[in-house]
């Protein structure tokens, strides 16, 4: 890097402005490929920009703090987001009444499925304690799994990229596994996504189709509620 | 969209402030959404202007997670030893709850 130019960036990192900026140029350019792959799921926009975002900070050698700083602006509105999803969630009342018992079943399933699984595979693989209480929220929203992981003694930030990646794996796998299963109906598939995988896969959800999102934000706020409530009851009675 | 964007914060503060107050294990975020949904119940509609601003917030939803996808980076030490159980056990757990979902569900509409 030329002297001036890298006198320039360590200015302009010091400053919010910077990490904020990178990140919606980083969202808006992964956006922009995963239109042009006409919304090819492994062209995951989430990946995409992290993946630059990382490899721009990494040659930069700007720490994550210092990016943050100008990021948290962005990650601070998961917040309001958590909140807002009260409204979807209330306007498929009509929907989940009508759905009632096979939508309650199979979140129940999923959301059971989804921590056991994942402290049990990652148990059998020789994961740490501290991994394993990081990794066991990974299936709901980062805003809820970070303070499930918080109380519980697990690591927030590791428990944030693992929720992405699941957001990400979610996106990327439910078509193939739902067509294996031969599941058509879009809601069952919307609301299996979205236990699964959250926001990540609730985007991409209501990029197939308005049902389909709508199903998956449903089962994204409903497994919030359930595994927020149950998860800590269930590591409490486990721990003794 | 700014009265919306401060209901939503409103809410969401009032669901720390519970949290504070009564310990409750669940994030305050978590409270705000179930005190604004009882309060659409409550009032039996949802304002379009509060629609407009949550679903604004709503369909930018996979932007939010980058920030903290990109803290992968403080923890490259820890993947380099435990990348393989922990990439097998997403994969797995996220195909498996995929599944198990889908077939608990169709299984029910019958």
């Amino acid at each position: 890097m030329s002297g001036r130019f890298s006198e320039i960036w360590v200015y302009l990192a010091t400053s919010p402005l910077l990490g904020l900026t990178v990140t919606l140029v980083a969202y808006q350019a992964a956006f922009w490929l995963y239109s042009r792959l006409k919304l090819n799921p492994l062209a995951n926009p989430v990946a995409i920009s992290v993946a630059l975002l990382v490899a721009l900070l990494w040659a930069t050698g700007t720490p994550y703090a210092t990016y943050f700083e100008g990021a948290q602006f962005v990650h601070f509105l998961l917040g309001p987001a958590t909140v807002a999803l009260a409204v979807p969630l209330y306007l498929n009342l009509e929907k989940l009444r009508k759905n009632l018992v096979p939508l309650a079943g199979g979140l129940v399933a999923g959301s059971l499925a989804a921590v056991l699984s994942a402290l049990g595979i990652g148990w059998a693989l020789g994961a740490s304690r501290e991994s394993l209480l990081s990794l066991a929220p990974k299936s709901v929203t980062t805003p809820i799994a970070m303070g499930i992981a918080e109380k519980l003694g697990g690591l927030p930030s590791l428990t944030a990229v693992l929720v992405v990646a699941t957001g990400i794996l979610g996106a990327v796998l439910a078509r193939g596994t739902l067509n294996l299963l031969r599941i058509e109906d879009h809601a069952v598939r919307g609301f299996a996504v979205g236990v699964a995988a959250h926001g990540i896969g609730t985007a991409r959800a209501f990029q197939v189709s308005e049902t389909m999102g709508a199903f998956a934000g449903l089962a994204m706020g409903l497994n919030g509620l359930l595994t927020a409530f149950l998860f800590p009851l269930l590591v409490r009675l486990w721990g003794g | 969209m700014l009265g919306a964007l401060t209901l939503l914060l409103v809410y969401q503060l009032a669901g720390e402030a519970i949290v504070q107050l009564t310990g409750l294990p669940v994030p305050g975020p978590v409270i705000g959404m179930l005190l604004l949904f009882l309060t659409l119940l409550a009032r039996g509609g949802a304002p379009g202007k509060l629609r407009g601003t949550s679903q604004a917030l709503l369909s930018h939803l996979s932007l939010l997670f980058v920030p903290a996808g990109v803290g992968v980076m403080l923890h490259f030490e820890r993947l380099g030893a435990e990348w393989l159980a922990l990439a097998v056990t997403l994969v797995a757990s996220t195909v498996i709850t995929i599944g198990v979902t889908a077939l608990v569900m169709r299984a029910l509409q019958r």
